[in-house]
């Protein structure tokens, strides 16, 4: 928030609180309204590094800011310049997506769950249904976007060799493993 | 050849602002060192009861032990899981987090009030709250009405090469290493895991996910 609107805010809040006390003195109890709080958004993610790799340094804030409904309209081209600047190479990917349609899914930055199935990142078969602790989701990304059609172009980038996390996970709730 | 120099000359323009970024950690300058900075977000069945549903998000990124002795949840902050049941990306439901006086609030899974930027919390809703466990201790899990809860620092899941990636995109490597190095090896975060039953999410085939940080105004 910049400078202006946080006073502006400042503003608004400090009118709110003189109306409200006008409010609570004109009640004869004494009692004040109990006025839910107001949650603002700050930050927003799904799928990893989307907002890290795709979105151009002066316009992290406002995507942290766009609700996801609205991201495709508004970032999607500049996703795809995005994704051809990475890769100048690119066709399309082991997902049958061209540069268009891939930008396109990128830019919409929500989590598909599935509620029925297999639950996963990418496990061979099932791709993004969803994402667990394990799943290796920095080179399926890496993969889709300088992988080519089957996968095997630009062999050096699309895996880091990271397959893994540095500790175990537990296998009972709250499967995290312990802090360092 | 020349594909190649095209390739890596692209990355080079890329390659400002992302050494210290990773999944989401740290990733935009308004939310960086800020307590509702998201690293990362993870949902999957539970592998210990295929009707229900994990749901976990990660804030405060890249502590190192020290820091975590000390690091608390910004307790202004509400951690919110947005689900959308009909896919036009607009949640239909939400699970609210809040943090006081050293214990985490769960609300929800239900329909906001409004969806959107803003977010109400409905108090006429269930509740669960559990204490955040401290830095050094046994998880402290709440489990009420089929939902489990917990918060607190761990290890953070995350893993990348991302110093190798930052050179690659800066022009001074031209490919990963085998095997590579976790930059996030050794570093924690703060978590907030639940685990509900998956009815309480849809009743469709899937549902859209994503988590926001929320600032009490």
């Amino acid at each position: 928030m910049n400078y202006s609107n946080r006073l502006k805010n400042l503003t608004l809040i400090f009118l709110a609180s003189i109306s409200l006390g006008l409010v609570a003195c004109s009640d004869d109890e004494g009692e004040m309204p109990e006025v839910p709080a107001t949650y603002v958004m700050e930050d927003q993610m799904a799928r990893p590094a989307i907002n890290t790799v795709f979105v151009t340094t002066g316009n992290k804030d406002n995507f942290n800011q766009t609700v996801p409904s609205q991201m495709g309209a508004n970032f999607a081209s500049a996703f795809e310049s995005r994704l051809l600047a990475l890769n100048a190479g690119y066709t399309t990917n082991a997902l049958g997506h061209d540069a268009a349609t891939f930008s396109g899914v990128l830019a919409t930055d929500v989590l598909n769950v599935s509620l029925n199935g297999t639950t996963t990142f990418f496990d061979g078969t099932n791709v993004l249904t969803g994402r667990t602790l394990a799943d290796d989701v920095i080179s399926v990304e890496l993969l889709l976007i300088f992988g080519g059609p089957d996968g095997t172009a630009n062999p050096g980038l699309t895996d880091d060799h990271v397959d893994a996390n540095d500790k175990a996970f537990l296998s009972t709730f709250p499967y995290m493993a312990t802090p360092w | 050849m020349k594909k190649t120099i095209t390739l890596f000359a692209g990355l080079f323009v890329l390659a400002t602002g992302i050494y210290l970024s990773a999944a989401d950690h740290n990733e935009a300058p308004a939310v960086m060192g800020l307590g509702t900075d998201l690293a990362d977000l993870f949902a999957y069945e539970s592998p210990n009861n295929s009707n229900n549903m994990v749901l976990a998000a990660t804030v405060s990124g890249l502590l190192s032990p020290n820091a975590t002795a000390t690091a608390s949840f910004d307790e202004d902050m509400m951690i919110e899981f947005n689900i959308d049941n009909n896919g036009d990306n607009i949640e239909d439901l939400v699970v609210q987090c809040t943090f006081e006086n050293n214990k985490v609030q769960m609300y929800g899974p239900y329909a906001p009030a409004a969806p959107g930027t803003s977010s109400t919390i409905d108090a006429t809703e269930g509740m669960i709250e559990a204490d955040i466990t401290p830095y050094g201790t046994n998880a402290i899990v709440v489990s009420d009405g089929g939902i489990s809860l917990f918060a607190g620092p761990r290890d953070d899941p995350f893993f990348f090469d991302l110093n190798q990636f930052g050179d690659i995109l800066g022009g001074t490597a031209t490919s990963f290493n085998n095997p590579g190095d976790d930059s996030l090896k050794g570093t924690n975060v703060l978590a907030i895991v639940a685990e509900l039953p998956k009815s309480l999410l849809g009743s469709g085939e899937s549902i859209n996910l994503w988590v926001e940080t929320k600032r009490k105004q």
